[in-house]
Parts: structure tokens; sequence; C-alpha cells
């Protein structure tokens, strides 16, 4: 059994760790936080450089054609570093949306933008409140036109071009849902940014006036390559989700051991212990449940659909209980500006509904399960 | 990243497969796969006396201690080849229970400290399963604090003599001999004045009393001594280091990597899936498969933690400590799911037997045994306590009585 990532992969971990400490420390999380900039743009420029937008992405296509397994270590680091880049955006969900889904023109014309950084996409999925739902998709597609309300699109602000879920049928069914791709600098879009509770990663909401659009994808196959995108992004958003759970871990634990109260370090006391022993155990559950998760998506597997929702549900609890539980160990302090510790709380309460909420993957794991014990 | 053997791997999975499908007691099969929560049981036969015979040919086999050297009764065999031995095994390795404590935690213990005689002499017929082990450390005011223990052993001549009482102590009845830690100084500070000893269960002054459970089942026991003379010979370790040597049985306790642990959910599962509500199955409720998907991915979060730890011996490396979560979690699930299962049954919940409505009394059995599991083999506070101790690098408590003799440490709260 080789249930792990390889020296190789552990190694493009470890550059993409020194990286990111280098051209992400807190400070340049903070420029975006505080409203400096839309994204961190040098950052951005530098993950091209590195081959890290790009590492799943066919060396035919411009990228490095290393694999998922490799993303997937970068992905934790980026999560780690709280990257203040529309990476998720434009990395998990548009370029595989453009993987699983595109023509080879389609390839051809956006996959080495994305690699090299020229490009940032996205999904536009939701439309206000609620899960992924083909029910929910409201917005039309005409004859190549599109019209309705997107809401929230990640990273939709500053964006370069849309995956959008539009309705092409007149019912409810999955049939009825088709993708198309959208330059979001054409005429009859209409971009306006939303505020969230991470601003690190920005929201928008999209307008489409007889926006001019380009299928993605067969008429009528929209939902089951929603699905999959979706899937694939549970994995990988569920290393970000590890990777920021492991270093608010480290920071309770730190400060747990600098902070002296009573005479003695805060660490000392059971109480506080035993809420970092917690989170640990949840930061462990989540990684092995996230490893199990790389594995099907690298071998595409037949248990792909249920481990992702078990790697989504498992990392979005980890994270969520880290970040929270981070606060609580630096007391006060922990509830300034000043220190990172909210940073990581919005993050992970943040992209923790990104995807869909937690109870819409319990559902999806409990489906899943079922389907795999009839069968 | 993969699931698959190595070559070696999977030439040594064969040949152990081979020998399991030839040798193994297949008559137990059904009895035994029954199930994954209730204490083992063979309605017509002794389980130790299977448990005995089987051992046994698994060490004519050489697939006894099959991680101990051949010269001690083992077979020499790496630490991933054990873990590929135990998943061969099957459910034949629920037989060995009446032998574990002997090949977990004693047989480490006399391997480390023991003089090469006595090695020779007590571990091949451990191994084989001819002679049963128990360990004799507990005791009514000593479990978590257990280096609080007050049970003496005083010299006399070439002996020791032996007074006092151990609790909690699995397989007493049964056990040809047992790893036993006494006071052999009371003078000098706790961690001071311990020596660790083994001792014939037969001796003169040993009695073995059963102890009615709070779950109404009887499994473990209370082992009285009465002047027992234990020889110097039979001491493992220095007199007074005694604590130092529990530390090689303690530490194994808590090493056993790929013995999958109870969670309840594939039982919880089934049960959600044919449990009829006012409403429609049980598995459709929202709120039910809510929680369900989170135990759900705690097991599986558990397997995979122990897949990591597996892969790490295959490369012949040491397995970190993620490990250790593995009964912490656990077993505060098996509460919860039982206390959850018998929400959903209403006001039957309560009623145990072989009731229908509450599937044979399954989760109100695992409700009244969970406690225990919490308990055994380290609390759950003393699981967090070596989590944020050994492996987040946090400080020890404070021990008040460190320094103090332990004769003078207060023996009463108020």
């Amino acid at each position: 059994m080789n249930f792990d990532f390889s020296d190789e992969q552990k190694q493009m971990r470890d550059e993409a760790r020194k990286f990111l400490s280098e051209q992400c420390p807190p400070k340049a999380v903070r420029a975006v936080l505080d409203g400096k900039a839309a994204y961190d743009k040098s950052l951005w420029k530098g993950l091209a450089e590195m081959g890290f937008l790009g590492v799943a992405i066919p060396e035919k296509f411009g990228g490095a054609g290393a694999g998922h397994l490799e993303l997937c270590v970068i992905a934790e680091e980026m999560g780690r570093a709280l990257a203040p880049v529309p990476f998720s955006s434009t990395v998990y969900l548009a370029a595989e949306a453009i993987l699983i889904a595109g023509s080879d023109a389609q390839k051809q014309k956006w996959l080495p933008k994305i690699a090299s950084g020229e490009a940032i996409g996205t999904l536009a999925l939701f439309e206000g409140k609620g899960n992924p739902s083909p029910k929910a998709i409201k917005l039309t597609a005409n004859g190549g036109a599109l019209n309705g309300v997107k809401k929230p699109v990640p990273d939709g602000a500053i964006a370069d071009f849309a995956v959008v879920a539009a309705r092409t049928g007149s019912g409810s069914r999955e049939s009825d849902i088709s993708l198309f791709i959208v330059d979001l600098k054409a005429e009859g879009v209409e971009v306006k940014e939303l505020t969230n509770i991470d601003p690190t990663r920005g929201q928008a909401e999209i307008t489409f006036k007889d926006a001019k659009a380009e299928p993605l994808g067969a008429a009528g196959e929209g939902w089951g390559v929603i699905t999959q995108v979706l899937d694939r992004a549970a994995v990988l958003m569920a290393f970000e989700q590890v990777g920021g759970a492991d270093r608010a871990l480290e920071m309770g634990r730190d400060y747990a051991l600098d902070r002296i109260a009573f005479g003695r370090p805060i660490g000392s006391f059971q109480a506080v212990k035993h809420m970092l022993a917690d989170m640990y155990v949840s930061a462990t559950l989540a990684r092995s449940n996230s490893y199990y998760g790389a594995w099907a998506l690298s071998t595409n597997a037949g248990e792909l659909p249920e481990a992702a929702a078990a790697a989504r549900i498992s990392a979005t609890q980890a994270f969520q209980h880290c970040a929270k539980n981070n606060i609580q160990v630096h007391g006060g302090m922990g509830f300034t500006w000043e220190f990172d510790c909210h940073m990581y709380y919005r993050r992970a309460n943040a992209v923790a509904v990104g995807l869909g909420s937690l109870s819409y993957w319990e559902d999806a794991l409990i489906d899943r399960m079922r389907k795999k014990n009839a069968a | 990243m993969n699931f698959d053997d190595t070559p070696q791997e999977a030439e040594f999975r064969q040949v152990a497969r081979q020998w399991v499908e030839a040798n193994a007691p297949k008559e137990f099969e059904a009895e035994l796969s029954k199930s994954s929560l209730g204490r083992i049981r063979l309605a017509k036969h002794d389980m130790v006396e299977v448990g005995k015979a089987w051992q046994k040919k698994k060490a004519e086999g050489g697939w006894a201690c099959l991680h101990w050297p051949k010269e001690y009764g083992g077979r020499g065999a790496t630490p991933i080849e054990r873990v590929i031995w135990q998943q061969e095994e099957g459910v034949y390795g629920k037989l060995t229970q009446p032998f574990q404590i002997g090949e977990g935690m004693c047989g480490p213990t006399v391997m480390a400290w023991g003089s090469e005689d006595a090695k020779r002499r007590y571990l091949p017929k451990l191994a084989s399963g001819e002679e049963i082990w128990c360990q004799l450390f507990s005791e009514p005011s000593a479990g978590s604090d257990v280096a609080g223990l007050r049970t003496r052993a005083e010299k006399q001549g070439d002996n020791w003599v032996v007074n006092g009482q151990k609790i909690w102590t699995s397989g007493a009845h049964y056990s040809d001999y047992g790893l036993l830690i006494a006071r052999t100084d009371p003078n000098v500070p706790k961690h001071k004045g311990l020596t660790m000893f083994f001792l014939d269960m037969k001796s003169k002054g040993v009695e073995v009393r059963p102890i009615k459970q709070a779950n109404g089942m009887q499994e473990f026991n209370e082992v009285y001594f009465t002047d027992v003379v234990i020889p110097d010979s039979q001491r493992l370790g220095n007199v007074g280091d005694g604590w130092n040597v529990s530390l090689t049985t303690l530490m194994n306790e808590r090493m056993s990597i790929g013995s999958r642990l109870a969670t309840g959910v594939p039982e919880m599962f089934e049960f959600c899936s044919n449990l009829m509500l006012e409403d429609g199955l049980a598995i459709d409720d929202p709120a039910v498969r809510s929680k369900l998907a989170s135990w759900a991915v705690k097991s599986n979060g558990l397997k995979y933690t122990s897949y990591r730890a597996i892969s790490a011996l295959s490369k012949g490396e040491r397995p970190g400590p993620e490990n250790s979560i593995g009964k912490l979690v656990s077993g505060m699930m098996l509460q919860d799911i039982a206390a959850y299962a018998m929400d959903l049954q209403g006001a039957a919940g309560s009623l145990t037997g072989m009731s229908e409505e509450t599937v044979h009394g399954q989760f109100q059995q695992m409700l009244l045994s969970s406690p225990s599991m919490r308990i055994a083999g380290g609390t759950d506070e003393i699981l967090r306590n070596i989590i944020a101790e050994r492996v987040l690098g946090l400080p020890g408590d404070i021990r008040v009585d460190k320094d103090v003799p332990y004769n003078k440490i207060p023996t009463k709260g108020r």
C-alpha cells in the first residue's frame, strides 16, 4: 500500500510552501483584506511563473502536464497561506470545466491563458441563496444569448471569462441545463462587486443582458458537467481547507506555548490542551479523508463522488473548528484586527459555503453511499 | 498513490492467505463474522479453548507473534508483514483475544527487560498460546495516575512478598502468568519507588474475583495479593525502575496499527436504512442524514488514517503520531450513535432483549457498554493530554506530588 504522496510531490509541496512564505506573507493577504487591491497581482504572476497555475493542465495546452495529485499539494499550501488570488475559481472550477467539457479549440483558446496567468476564469452557477440544483437556475440561453443574474460568483469582479450554467429547456430537469463560456469584458455583461465575510477572495453579482455566449459541451448535458466539476473542486478545496486548518492549529499551539497567565504557559492548562488536541483530531481526520479524495480524483475512480463528498465534509468541519478555536486560544488578542486569527476564521467560513453548504454535501454523501450499498 | 501491495508484500499475502485457507477453523466463521460490536461468544464452545487451539496451530505454522524473533517463538516478520497477516487472518483474529495482552504488552516487556533465560523459557509459550499472560497495573485508587499505586512488594531474603489489590485485569481467571508493578519503596516520590515483576498466577495468596460491570457483564477481574511470594529472579529491570519498565508496556498498548476499532457506523447506516418513521425511512430525514454523514466521515477518516500508517510501514518508515486519535474518536462515536439510535426508536428505545422494535437491543447494549471504551486503555482525557504533549509539544501538567515522598501524598479529597 502506498497511500501517500510521492517524494517528488512532497518536494513540490515544499517548493510551494517556500515560495508562498516569501511571496505571500500575512502582510500580502492584508493588503487585499484592507481593500488596497482586488487581488495580489504579483503573486498571481509568480504562481504562473512557478508553473502552479497549469500544473494539472496538459502540456499541449500550455500546462505542466503533471496531474491532480500535484495540484492537491499546491492547493494545501495555497490554503495554508490564505493566498489572496483567484486560484480556486480559475483552476478548480473554470479550468476543470473546460478540461471536462471543452472542445479542442476551446481548450486551445483558454487553457494556455490560464496556465500563463493571462486569464482569470470562474464558474457562474448560483442565483442567490440555496445550494447547487438544476431547479435554482433561472438564467436563460436563447440562440447563444444569455439573460439573467448570477450571484455570488467567486472572483467574478476580476475574472476575464466565466463558465455559466443556463437553462436551455423548459422544465426543471437536469437535462434542461447547459453550459456556456462568456467573455466577461464583452457587451451585455454587467459586473458588480459584492461585499463578503472574506474580502481576500471576492464575490460578485453578474447581470447578463443578451450577452453573447459560446456553448461548452453538448446542450442539455450541463448539469452532469457541473456535478463533476463540483466533485473535483470539492477535493481540491478540501486540500486548501486542510492547509488552513493545520496553520490555524499551529498558530493556536504557538500562542499557547508563548502566552503566560496565572504564572504558567496557557498551553499547560488542560482546558487549552484538550481544545488543541481536539483540533488536531479534526485536522487529521480531514487530511486522511482528503488523501482518499486525492486518490479518487487522480485515478478518476468510480469512488470519486463519495470520496469527494467525504473530503468536503471532513475538511469543512476541520477548518471551521480549528479557525474558531484558534481565536478562542488567543483570547482577547484573537479578536483584534491586528492578529491574523480572523483571516483564517473568515476564510474557513466563506469556503464552507462556497461550493454548496455542509448540509448539501452531507445529503450528497448519504445518497452516494446508498447508491454504492445498493449496487 | 495506490492501495496495491509491493511484489514482496503480494507474495507474502499469498502465502498467508493459502495458509489461513488451509488451516482456519471454518466451523466458527459464521459466528465470528456476525457482530463487530457485541462481544465474541461461541454458542457451544469455550472461547479460550478454541482460541488456544488456533493459536497453537498458528505457532506451528510460524504465524504466531510473527513480528517477534524466531528464537522467541516468532517469525522475524517486518511490521508490514504483521499488518498483512492480520488482514488475512480476518475474523479468526477475534479468536486471539485472550492472548492480546500477552502478545501486545507483557511479551514486549519481557523481551526488553527479561534475562535471556526468562525470554527463552516464557516467550515461546506465550506466543503459542500455551501460557496466557495478564497485566496487573491498575488499582482502585490508581487508574490514570497508575504511578500512585499502593500494592506493596517487600524484600525478604531472595524473595519479594506482595500484598495489595489490582483491578480491571482482563483474563486474570484464565491466565498463567501476570506482569505486576508494585511499590517497593514508599519513602521516595511515587515514580521512583516502583518495581516490575512477573509471577505465576497460581501462586499461593493470589485470589481472582470477577467484577460485575455497569453493563451487567463480567469481563474483568479484581486480583487480591496476600503474602504472595515472588522470587527475585522474576524481577524485570532494577529495583525502583518499574515506572521506566512500564513505559515499554504502555507504549506497546498504543502502537497497534491496522486493528480497526468498532465505530458503530455500518450498524447505524443499516439501521437507518430500514427504520420506518412516521414520514418515511429514517435515512430520508435531513436531520438523520446530517448526523449519519458526520459519523461516516469520521469513520472513514480513521480508516484512511490507518492506511497512511500502513503505507509508512510498507516503506520501512516509522508511522507518524496520527494513529493516536483512533480510540478517542471511536469511543465517543459509539456512545453518541447508540444514544441517537435509541432516540429514533422513541418510547421503545429503552427496551432490551429480543424486542423487535429495538433490533434485538443492539444499540441498547452498545449504550451500556460504550462508557468503558472511553476509559479503558487511557481515558479520553489522558489521550488528549498525550496528543497535546507528545504530538503538539505542549508542556506537561504541573505535578504537585512530583517531589513528595509517596507516603506523604494525600489519599483523600475531603
